[in-house]
């Protein structure tokens, strides 16, 4: 271990985040509430700043921080300005809804909290500090759910709180068994200590472990919140909670998987890959007939974390593990949030029948869906196509050829119900629900439809910089 | 010079949507045909520019996610050459004949133009991913036209035929990574594969790839038994719809076991080219008598073009028999599968075209409607039967001269799988020949629908412009085929140099 290494400068991202997060507190308190629109400005410039400094730091070679808490690798800085990225866009979702709301500022000093938690996930590799940033991402989100402060808020944000902390109990009980298996928390000590290890003891707390993480990241058997809580809350609170915390759990279980749990007792690969065949296999099956759009997106997600799962599965089997996932995340991230962006957009509008007309009157909002729904679906050249590709890829590479074909036999059972909104949106129909339009969040679409579109095109330059080792 | 060609539509495409709305519908319509005619004017530069000593010509290689193993690779060959003058030639006839289309003109001509692309990208393609871009974004563009412009049962045709042909497309894409892993160093680069081999002596992988492959084009082709797709997204889809879609898209299918099913896995297609012989043989019987079951006339020829397609994939299959028939015969049966895609695009086209001229004036496709229209509308009778008597493979025409290469390069290796197909060619005649008699012949009959004029006008000179050339190209073709079949052979001899491996 090297000598303790506490430069601030080393995660500028996170202080800048959770500097301008209490900053905006204290300003809110002076600011009149015409004004507090100020916070969000903050917010977003932390955010820019936040992305610069961490493009800075992937120039640079991989450091460590806390120790060797906290490292800052390819995984990190591509996770930093993937969530940063998001946290602009979800910003911008935010801005005009919450324009001069009672609570303004503090919608978006929650949802800087929240998304530096998952930053700590993405970043972490000591098992308590991923705890920390567990708890850091879900309680400002509980509050967020439940914003709204009406019957399916509550119940949105109960949900929500009752599952994660059930979960995260779970969690702290199974840190708590690998410590005491391994003794160790850090990943670099924790990792060889346990190949050695009582088997029972590591698999029951990795089980423990994985629920906190498959809850964040949405996956079955944890993704019962998912649907509820995202139809019970505001739309950009939804696009937040599908996106952001997912980004930093997934990193996270990259980690967990190359650096402790594959060479373990614990049967890494396989139980991914199952949790993996039936997060996308319920996602998908529940989805076929939801009517209400912020529903389907939810189950979708839910699908979505099935096949972000298959790179996972095979990490430290295939070097095309940690470029896939990164890749994919970050267009998962971006087309999803595209999504959720329109359905901001048209806040009237909420069954799929409601986008009856939307192609006659809002032609590039429309073709904005269009992209997205079938970008999710992983049509070329969106950005989750490659993401995808690298994916199966990857999977077929480490030796999971029926869990990629299950794959593909998803992507088409997928495009099922992503047809079924996209047909009524570009089919004629008077549209009364598509009246009133939010135009921060059309600007959010169509900036988000053109990256998914870009990032698919310009996956030459992206990737190799998504593959470098981890720093382990 | 390719690239120009492949993305200037889609360019067009994005102006057209860009113009404002008060454009006049001429000046659109004037863009449409323009683009067409000058895509293939630029084809025939292409051609004139063309050597016809073989080889891939005008190649253009790019990098493009180099880290994945995905280039921009791009090239002209004998193979692909005669299908890119197809797609142009297509393209403007619909163009052409869709000139009265007036249900939102401007997104239907966007469309098409998209469309455009992706047929010629997909033909010049020469990297497995872009061909794959290609493939799905053409299933994208048919099912908006389909969905937008199709009769009334369109979208759940349109539906059918979205989850159908991704099925098949990620039945592809499995494959293709397959092909990608076993490559050292990984790469879809189809001329890099071509030559590398990669799955050469590793029979079980290499059959799982060859199955994944083949189901993918299968679909797209579409052969039995994946071929239900196809009648009810014919049946729905507009007319110029259902003329690129025979015409064109279903080439993908069979030019994808040229460009890439043979050439990449040699041993694997060997091994099994005669399940494909046999899924020939039953595409082309089924296709046939299914086809001569049709009350309706649209669908009538929609199964007909599975029953072409067979005759494709029993070429294909019985080029790959290596025991003791001369290479001169096998050569002859892929020139003839090469011929068979650009005769059955032209007809196919035709017939569809002409099935669109009948539905616009009487609303309906069903054959015991009409009856004795060669009194009211000369001309289209004679279109009609010209067509038709083309489809059925009589000499003179395009479809002859491509059959008759089919089976007597096939006979030698496979003989009984041909003899069984000659059949096709019978049923086709007695189906074709009971269409025309019903349609054309006897007392005049309309269809009597409620808001239907009981007058059956003969053509009009949009609808002449797009159907004639089509059959003067398939009467040129099958008087004076030289030009094609210089373009082809050294194409079809290279394969079989390849399968050969």
């Amino acid at each position: 271990m090297s000598e303790m290494n506490e430069n601030p400068l080393d995660i500028l991202p996170e202080v800048l985040l959770a500097a301008s997060a209490v900053f905006g507190l204290l300003l809110a308190a002076w600011l009149p509430r015409r004004r507090q629109w100020l916070v969000g400005l903050l917010a977003a410039a932390a955010a820019g700043a936040g992305i610069v400094a961490a493009a800075v730091a992937a120039a640079h070679p991989d450091v460590t921080a806390f120790g060797e808490a906290f490292t800052v690798d390819p995984v990190t800085s591509t996770s930093r300005i993937v969530v940063l990225g998001a946290l602009l866009l979800v910003l911008a979702l935010f801005a005009r809804q919450f324009h001069a709301h009672p609570r303004e500022s503090e919608t978006y000093v929650l949802v800087q909290l929240s998304a530096l938690g998952a930053l700590v996930m993405a970043g972490t590799q000591d098992l308590l500090l991923l705890a920390a940033g567990y708890l850091l991402t879900s309680i400002p989100a509980y509050t967020l759910a439940g914003f709204r402060k009406d019957g399916p808020g509550t119940e949105a944000a109960l949900k929500y709180y009752v599952i994660g902390a059930l979960l995260g109990v779970l969690m702290l009980g199974g840190i708590t068994v690998l410590y005491a298996a391994g003794r160790a928390t850090g990943y670099p000590s924790l990792g060889p200590t346990l190949s050695d290890a009582p088997e029972g003891l590591v698999a029951a707390g990795a089980v423990g472990l994985l629920a906190g993480v498959l809850f964040k990241a949405g996956a079955v058997p944890a993704h019962f919140w998912v649907p509820d809580t995202v139809q019970g809350s505001t739309a950009p609170v939804a696009a937040f909670l599908t996106t952001i915390p997912k980004i930093g759990a997934l990193a996270a279980l990259l980690r967990l998987g190359e650096a402790v749990l594959a060479d373990s007792g614990m049967p890494w690969p396989e139980v991914i890959a199952v949790i993996a065949a039936a997060s996308m296999t319920l996602g998908n099956l529940a989805a076929f007939f939801q009517d209400d759009v912020k529903r389907l997106l939810a189950y979708s997600t839910i699908s979505q974390v099935g096949y972000l799962l298959l790179p996972v599965a095979v990490t430290g089997r295939s070097d095309l593990a940690q470029p896939a996932l990164l890749y994919y995340v970050a267009a998962y991230a971006v087309t999803n949030l595209g999504a959720f962006a329109v359905v901001c957009a048209l806040p009237r509008a909420t069954r799929l029948a409601d986008y009856r007309g939307l192609a006659r009157r809002r032609p590039l909002l429309s073709a904005s869906l269009v992209i997205c729904l079938l970008g999710l679906v992983g049509t070329p050249p969106t950005a989750v196509f490659v993401g995808k590709l690298e994916a199966f890829s990857a999977a077929i590479d480490g030796g999971y050829t029926w869990l990629t074909i299950l794959a593909a036999v998803n992507t088409v059972a997928s495009l099922f119900y992503y047809l079924r909104w996209i047909a009524p949106a570009v089919s004629p129909g008077n549209g009364t629900a598509l009246t009133d339009s939010d135009r921060s969040a059309r600007g959010v679409a169509y900036t988000a439809t053109l990256i998914s579109v870009g990032l698919g095109l310009a996956a030459g330059p992206v990737l190799p910089a998504l593959g470098g080792s981890l720093a382990t | 010079m390719l690239t120009a060609l492949v993305f200037a539509p889609t360019a067009v495409a994005l102006l057209l949507l860009a113009l404002p709305s008060r454009m006049p519908v001429q000046a659109l319509r004037t863009v449409w045909v323009t683009t067409a005619t000058a895509e293939l004017g630029l084809v025939v530069a292409i051609w004139a520019g063309y050597r016809t000593a073989g080889g891939i010509q005008y190649e253009l290689r790019a990098r493009w996610i180099p880290s994945a193993g995905v280039g921009y690779h791009v090239g002209v060959d004998g193979l692909s050459l005669p299908l890119l003058a197809l797609t142009c030639v297509l393209f403007l006839a619909c163009a052409l004949y869709s000139l009265r289309e007036n249900r939102r003109f401007r997104e239907f001509a966007a469309l098409f133009l998209f469309l455009q692309t992706t047929c010629l990208g997909l033909f010049v393609s020469l990297d497995l991913i872009l061909f794959f871009v290609f493939f799905d974004l053409s299933i994208v563009a048919m099912f908006f036209i389909i969905a937008g412009w199709g009769h009334h049962d369109a979208k759940r045709a349109a539906l059918k035929f979205f989850l159908y042909t991704f099925i098949g497309s990620l039945a592809l894409l499995l494959g293709f990574i397959g092909l990608y892993l076993a490559a050292t160093p990984h790469t879809f680069d189809i001329v890099d594969l071509t030559r590398q081999n990669p799955l050469a002596g590793r029979s079980a992988y290499a059959a799982l790839v060859l199955l994944a492959v083949v189901i993918g084009l299968a679909v797209k082709t579409p052969t039995v038994p994946f071929h239900t797709w196809l009648p009810p997204a014919h049946t729905e889809a507009p007319a110029a719809g259902s003329a690129i879609l025979a015409g064109v898209l279903l080439k993908m299918g069979t030019y994808g076991f040229l460009r890439i099913a043979m050439p990449l896995l040699p041993d694997a297609w060997r091994r099994y080219a005669i399940v494909i012989v046999v899924i020939g043989v039953v595409s082309v019987l089924h296709g046939a008598l299914v086809a001569l079951a049709q009350t309706d006339f649209k669908r009538m020829v929609a199964y007909t073009s599975v029953n072409h397609m067979g005759y494709i994939i029993l070429a294909v299959g019985a080029a790959a028999a290596t025991a003791d028939t001369s290479a001169q015969a096998r050569s002859l049966a892929i020139t003839g599968s090469v011929t068979q895609m650009v005769s059955h695009g032209l007809i196919t086209g035709a017939l569809f075209l002409l099935a669109g001229v009948m539905y616009e004036r009487g609303r309906t496709y069903d054959m015991s409607a009409y009856g004795g229209l060669a009194a009211t509308a000369p001309v289209f009778a004679a279109l009609t039967g010209a067509a038709a008597f083309a489809s059925l493979g009589l000499p003179g025409f395009s479809g002859f001269i491509a059959e008759f290469q089919i089976f007597t390069g096939s006979l030698g290796p496979r003989p009984l799988a041909t003899a069984l197909s000659v059949l096709g060619i019978l049923l086709t005649a007695g189906l074709f020949l009971r269409a025309l008699r019903q349609i054309l012949m006897g007392p005049l009959r309309l269809p009597d629908a409620p808001g239907t004029p009981r007058v059956f006008p003969d053509l009009r000179a949009h609808e002449y412009a797009g159907i004639v050339p089509l059959l003067v190209l398939t009467v040129v073709l099958g008087v004076a085929p030289r030009f094609l079949l210089d373009v082809i052979e050294p194409a079809s001899r290279e394969v079989l140099e390849q399968l050969a491996r």
